[in-house]
C-alpha cells in the first residue's frame, strides 16, 4: 500500500484516530461479553458442584 | 393479539436456546458487511469536493450516531415491556443494551469531534445537536448507574425503565435539533424527504456500514442478554443443567 | 388489557409527557447559552447584544478576504444576502474557510461596526459529492457546458 493512502490528504491523524478508536471499542465490546458468559457458566457449575 | 406465543419465545429459557443458534450467523454476516463497508468507505468512495479525505470519518461517525439513537429506542421499548407487561426478558434486554448504547454515543461524540476540528475549526461547540447527544450519553450513564446502585433487580429494572422512558423525549430533540435551531452542525443528508444529498458512490458504503453496525448490536445484545439470564436465573434447574452440559463438551 | 396495566401505561405516558415539557422548558431557557448565532441583518438592526460577546453567521463574500502579509490577521465580509458585516480576526482559520462558505464568528462588535472575532468556525453543508460532480454542477449552474478536449 502506498503512503498516499495513509496520509489521507493531510487528515491522517483525524481519520485514523476515528477509525482506530471505533475499532478498539467495537472489538472490546465483542470480546468482553463472550468472556463474561464463559466465566458465568463456569461459576454456576462450580456452585452446583459444591452443593 | 396472541400473547401466549410471544410469551413462549420471550421466556428466558427459549431465548437462551435460539440466541445460541442465531448469534454466530449474525456475527458472520456482520463481519462480512464490515469488510465490504470498510473497503467501500476507504477505497471505493471518492474524496468529497470540499472536505477531501477527511469526509471518510462519516463511515464511522454516522453509523455510531444512528445506533446511539436506535439502541436507546430498543432500551426504552424493552424496558416498557418489562414495566407494563412484566416481560422479564424485556428488563434483561434493556439492561444488556445500555452499555452498548453508551459506547456508541461515546464513539459518535469522539469521531464527530475529530471531524469537527479540521473542518469547523473546533473539537467542541455548545451546539444543539452536540449538546443533546451529550445529554443522551448522560441518560445512558444514568441508567447504568441506577442498575448498579439498586440491589434488588426488580426495583432496578423498574426504575431504569422509567428513566429510559422519560429520556425518550431527547430522541426527537437530537434528530431535529439541526432543523429547529441555528446549529453549526449541518442539516440531515440521508433522511431528507427528497433524494439524499450524497453521491451514490459515497452513500452505498455508508448504508453497508450502518447495516454492519446494526447487526453488530444485535449480535452483542444477544450475548449480553444471555449473561443477564445466567445471572438472574442462576438458581434455576435449567440454567444449572445447561451450564453443566456446556462445560462438559 | 387489565385495569392495573392500563393504569401503569397511563402513568408511563404521563411521565414521558412531563419529561417532555420539562426538557422543552429547559432548552428554551438555555437557548441563549447554546450556540445560537445572529444574522448580519439582525446585527445591523441592533438585535445583537452590544456590550458582550455574541456569534454572527453568514456567507463569506467573494473577493472580500484580505490577509495581512507576514501575520495571521485577516479581514473579510460576511453576508446573509441582504446585509453585510465586516469581520477582523487573527488566528488559524479552519480548513473549510473559503469565499462563498458559511461561517460562524464569535466575538465583539466594535463601536465602528466592525466585528472583532476571537474564534471563526466554518459550517459545512449536508451535500457530499466527488470533486468531478461538483465542478460539473458548477459549470451547469453558470450556464457553460463542459467542453471536451478536442
Amino acid at each position: 500500500m502506498d503512503t498516499e493512502f495513509f496520509a489521507m490528504g493531510g487528515y491522517a491523524f483525524y481519520v485514523w484516530t476515528s477509525y482506530g478508536l471505533s475499532a478498539v471499542v467495537l472489538i472490546a465490546n465483542a470480546i468482553g461479553p463472550r468472556m463474561r458468559e464463559k466465566s458465568l457458566l463456569k461459576k454456576i457449575v462450580q456452585r452446583t458442584g459444591d452443593e | 393479539m396472541d400473547f401466549s406465543r410471544l410469551h413462549k419465545y420471550a421466556s428466558p429459557m427459549h431465548f437462551y436456546s435460539w440466541s445460541l443458534a442465531v448469534a454466530p450467523w449474525l456475527g458472520i454476516a456482520c463481519a462480512v458487511l464490515f469488510v465490504v463497508g470498510l473497503a467501500g468507505g476507504l477505497f471505493y468512495a471518492p474524496p468529497d469536493y470540499q472536505q477531501g479525505e477527511s469526509f471518510r470519518i462519516i463511515y464511522v461517525h454516522v453509523p455510531s450516531a444512528w445506533m446511539s439513537l436506535f439502541i436507546y429506542m430498543v432500551m426504552a421499548g424493552a424496558g416498557a415491556l418489562g414495566l407494563i407487561w412484566h416481560v422479564k426478558l424485556g428488563d434483561m434486554i434493556a439492561r444488556a443494551s445500555a452499555p452498548v448504547g453508551a459506547w456508541f454515543t461515546f464513539l459518535a461524540l469522539a469521531t464527530g469531534s475529530l471531524w469537527g476540528k479540521p473542518m469547523w475549526g473546533t473539537y467542541w461547540v455548545w451546539d444543539a445537536r452536540l449538546t443533546s447527544e451529550l445529554i443522551l450519553l448522560f441518560l445512558y450513564l444514568g441508567y447504568i448507574a441506577l442498575q448498579g446502585a439498586i440491589e434488588d433487580r426488580r426495583t432496578a429494572a423498574r426504575a431504569g425503565a422509567i428513566l429510559a422512558l422519560v429520556g425518550t423525549v431527547n430522541i426527537p430533540i437530537v434528530h431535529y435539533s439541526v432543523e429547529w435551531w441555528n446549529t453549526l452542525h449541518q442539516g440531515p443528508t440521508v433522511t431528507k424527504f427528497d433524494a439524499p444529498s450524497i453521491d451514490t458512490s459515497m452513500l452505498i458504503p455508508l448504508l453497508v456500514m450502518s447495516l454492519a453496525y446494526t447487526l453488530y448490536f444485535c449480535t452483542i445484545v444477544l450475548v449480553r442478554t444471555r449473561c443477564e439470564i445466567l445471572e438472574f436465573e442462576r438458581n434455576t434447574t435449567w440454567v444449572k443443567q445447561r451450564a453443566a452440559g456446556v462445560n462438559a463438551v | 388489557m387489565t385495569p392495573t396495566r392500563k393504569k401503569r401505561l397511563i402513568t408511563a405516558a404521563l411521565i414521558v409527557a412531563g419529561g417532555g415539557i420539562a426538557t422543552a422548558l429547559i432548552l428554551t431557557a438555555f437557548e441563549k447559552n447554546l450556540m445560537y448565532f445572529y444574522s448580519p441583518s439582525e446585527v445591523i438592526a441592533g438585535e445583537a447584544p452590544a456590550a458582550r460577546k455574541f456569534r454572527v453567521g453568514g456567507l463569506v463574500v467573494n473577493d472580500s478576504v484580505k490577509r495581512v502579509p507576514d501575520s495571521l490577521a485577516v479581514e473579510f465580509t460576511i453576508t446573509d444576502t441582504v446585509h453585510e458585516v465586516t469581520v477582523v480576526y487573527e488566528g488559524i482559520l479552519p480548513d473549510l474557510f473559503r469565499e462563498g462558505q458559511g461561517i460562524v464568528a464569535h466575538g465583539l462588535r466594535r463601536p465602528d461596526g466592525i466585528f472583532e472575532a476571537s474564534e471563526v468556525l466554518a459550517k459545512h453543508d449536508e451535500n457530499y459529492m466527488p470533486p468531478e460532480v461538483a465542478s460539473a454542477l458548477a459549470a451547469a449552474k453558470s450556464g457553460t457546458t463542459l467542453k471536451h478536449p478536442q
